[in-house]
């Protein structure tokens, strides 16, 4: 894995409902170039506090979560690619 | 003489753009198209406090001046100055979610290093109150160096303010632009949030509406329940709300008719004008209710917010399909319409998804079709109970829609598996906060769409049906003859008979089929105007069509014709949007041979199994 790893991170797709984390690292490696865009465009960035709020009613997927002042969906494949600690 | 004073409107999507457009220009909007693309130009006209215009165009949201889709490269390309058709922006007005400061202050200060003259509307600033947020725009104005005005532009507060601040813009010297650099996301990003930090004056952790309304309304299993609850909601008022207007409607064009009856004299041009013009355009013009309503709809959803919840719950479903969440809203529209559902496709980012999408959107059932299935259903299937509250009819029409979205299912299926194979898009939306539409935006939305509806009936079909009874009115046919077998139009229609005479058509719906390749809705009064052409007494003359289609048509003929209805791709308007959004005829070719050999087979289907069970 080319992304400096983080030793108590976890990704945030497996991040509880509710639970504040901060975002410690990108894996942007593993996203594609429009999804790395968009990710930023959203404002997924190193220190930001992120919390999941709902989950998709089917399989669990998509994730609405909370990024700074914004609430987005995302795949659960993509959030993956996002590693966090609790806040 | 020059040009008025051009300024640009942008933003991040959901800061409230299209609500501060119609607050600041009304119902003074051109919506037209930049040259070589398929996104939509929306311009207006401003004017200021002492009676200069200025022209106002609307750009399309966009997170920053790097874009992600076509709609993000002409606001990037407007801004540059490089858009064909479009001359470079003299100011420019910068929409901002009060309550989202942190992101969308981002594109904000990479609009500002332009060096265009710019204003800022500080945009929502109720909301962002009802959530506890008290901002300092006077701090922010500093920071940025460009005027910040508060508006609530839904509820069109700061307008005044903010027309006095594009005067003193425009007013003032204009320094020249300076080069503009690419400059660094992550730098501006983070100046973004830095910015917004210091603009916040207090923050109250109050629990925010749309978080409570969320926990219910994308909650695992409310969610879907309460969306299957509005759209079937949806599609009952469609039917219900809309008798009343309907039966006005019918009213006056019958007046009009007999109108014409009085004043013309009877022979070819009488004819003309009521079997042809009043009655072809009359049998069209009876769906704008309807239209209006499932539009009304699609419009309060998508201004509320509700919309990209939608999405949200559809997603995976939609994603197994070979679709995304994102091809619901495309799909939902294509309900009213195709042609605004195959635009609305614009907003899905990877191409195969899009091109999916675009390729079953004719699958839904649109309005067009709702006549054809009225007409058939109300000619055939018995008014009965099947339950409380359940009527024979109306479980048919649903199994039509149904069938539909089955179809669309499949065909999505079957294509992501063949001709558009490969790994599909992301899903990433923002889910913006919920908000009461104003009803003069809604109002506007609606005001565009009738239009478009009503130049299509006024000029497409009003063609068509005339065509048509020159068709089947001449040459005249002689005593014993059936006007419509003699008439050029009946020995076209002998050629189609020949191909779907297996599926069980007749004459009628032979000749109602080739012009109802323009609309599909021109069937009904393709075969309205043939049966008052052919009526030779007076008394049949006042047979309603169903009545008359009763009497002539064996039932597995009329399931057969729905079932052909269902996917038949009879709509020239949803094949050249196709062509426009796919660059080329190989898609729109492939969609419309692919509807026509599916709508054959299940006709035919439905012609053989009606038969064998002895209907």
């Amino acid at each position: 894995m080319n992304a400096p790893f983080h030793p108590d991170s976890l990704p945030l797709d497996e991040l509880k409902v509710g639970a504040r984390a901060e975002i410690a690292v990108i894996d942007w490696a593993t996203l594609e170039h429009s999804e790395a865009c968009r990710l930023r465009h959203f404002g997924f960035d190193e220190g930001v506090t992120v919390v999941p709020l709902h989950l998709g009613p089917f399989g669990k997927d998509p994730l609405a979560i909370r990024v700074g002042r914004m609430t987005v969906a995302i795949r659960r494949k993509h959030a993956h690619a996002v590693r966090v600690v609790l806040a | 003489m020059n040009p008025l004073p051009l300024v640009a409107l942008a933003g991040s999507p959901n800061a409230g753009k299209s609500a501060l457009f119609n607050a600041l220009t009304g119902a003074r909007q051109k919506v037209g198209n930049y040259p070589g693309v398929t996104v939509e130009r929306h311009s207006g006209r401003l004017t200021l406090a002492d009676g200069r215009p200025v022209e106002l165009v609307d750009l399309p949201g966009a997170y920053s001046l790097e874009p992600n889709s076509p709609d993000e490269a002409v606001t990037r390309d407007v801004l540059l100055g490089k858009q064909a058709g479009e001359r470079k922006p003299d100011a420019l007005l910068i929409v901002l979610d009060a309550s989202n400061l942190d992101n969308h202050l981002r594109f904000a200060l990479q609009l500002i290093e332009l060096g265009l003259p710019t204003v800022i509307a500080l945009n929502m600033v109720d909301l962002a109150r009802r959530d506890g947020l008290e901002l300092d725009p006077g701090k922010l104005q500093e920071a940025l160096g460009v005027p910040v005005i508060e508006t609530v532009a839904v509820r069109r507060r700061g307008v005044a303010d903010l027309q006095s601040a594009i005067d003193d813009m425009l007013s003032a010297p204009t320094c020249p632009a300076e080069h503009h650099a690419p400059s660094d996301l992550i730098r501006l990003q983070r100046r973004a949030r830095e910015l917004a930090t210091a603009t916040v004056i207090s923050e109250s952790p109050v629990r925010r509406w749309t978080h409570r309304l969320d926990s219910v309304l994308l909650h695992p299993i409310a969610g879907p329940l309460i969306l299957a609850a509005i759209l079937f909601v949806m599609f009952q008022a469609v039917f219900a709300w809309s008798q009343v207007p309907v039966s006005w409607i019918e009213d006056g064009f019958a007046l009009l008719s007999v109108g014409a009856n009085a004043v013309l004299p009877a022979g070819a041009l009488r004819s003309l004008v009521v079997d042809g013009v009043i009655g072809g355009v009359g049998a069209v013009v009876v769906f704008l209710p309807q239209i209006l309503i499932l539009f009304l709809f699609i419009l309060l959803l998508e201004g509320t917010g509700y919309m990209v919840r939608a999405a949200f719950i559809m997603d995976k479903l939609m994603h197994w399909a070979g679709l995304s969440g994102r091809s619901f809203i495309p799909l939902l529209s294509s309900f009213a319409c195709a042609v605004p559902g195959i635009m609305a496709t614009r907003t899905i980012e990877n191409p195969k998804d899009r091109l999916t999408t675009i390729l079953v959107a004719p699958l839904m059932t649109c309005s067009a079709r709702l006549p054809v299935y009225t007409l058939i259903i109300a000619a055939f299937i018995p008014n009965r109970a099947v339950g409380p509250g359940i009527g024979l009819q109306g479980l048919v029409m649903f199994g039509l829609y149904v069938c539909g979205v089955l179809g669309a299912i499949l065909a999505a299926l079957v294509i992501r598996r063949t001709v558009v194979r490969g790994a599909g898009g992301a899903f990433m939306m923002e889910l913006p906060k919920y908000q009461m539409p104003a009803m003069k935006d809604v109002a506007i939305g609606l005001w565009q769409r009738a239009m478009i509806f009503l130049k299509r009936a006024g000029t497409i079909i009003l063609f068509t049906t005339i065509l048509l009874w020159a068709l089947a009115s001449f040459p005249k046919a002689q005593p014993g003859q059936r006007q419509v077998e003699s008439s050029i139009a009946g020995h076209i229609s002998n050629g189609i008979y020949q191909v779907v005479k297996p599926i069980g058509f007749n004459h009628d719906i032979s000749l109602a089929l080739l012009p109802a390749m323009a609309a599909r809705e021109v069937a009904i009064s393709a075969i309205g105007t043939v049966y008052s052409i052919d009526s030779t007494d007076e008394a049949a003359g006042e047979k309603s069509l169903a009545d008359r289609l009763r009497g002539q048509w064996p039932l597995p003929t009329a399931l057969a014709f729905l079932a052909w209805f269902v996917f038949a791709p009879q709509c020239i308007s949803t094949i050249a949007v196709t062509r426009r959004e796919t660059n080329g005829w190989k898609w729109p070719l492939f969609m419309v041979g692919y509807l026509f050999a599916v709508a054959y087979i299940a006709a035919g289907l439905t012609y053989w199994t009606a038969v064998a069970a002895g209907l």
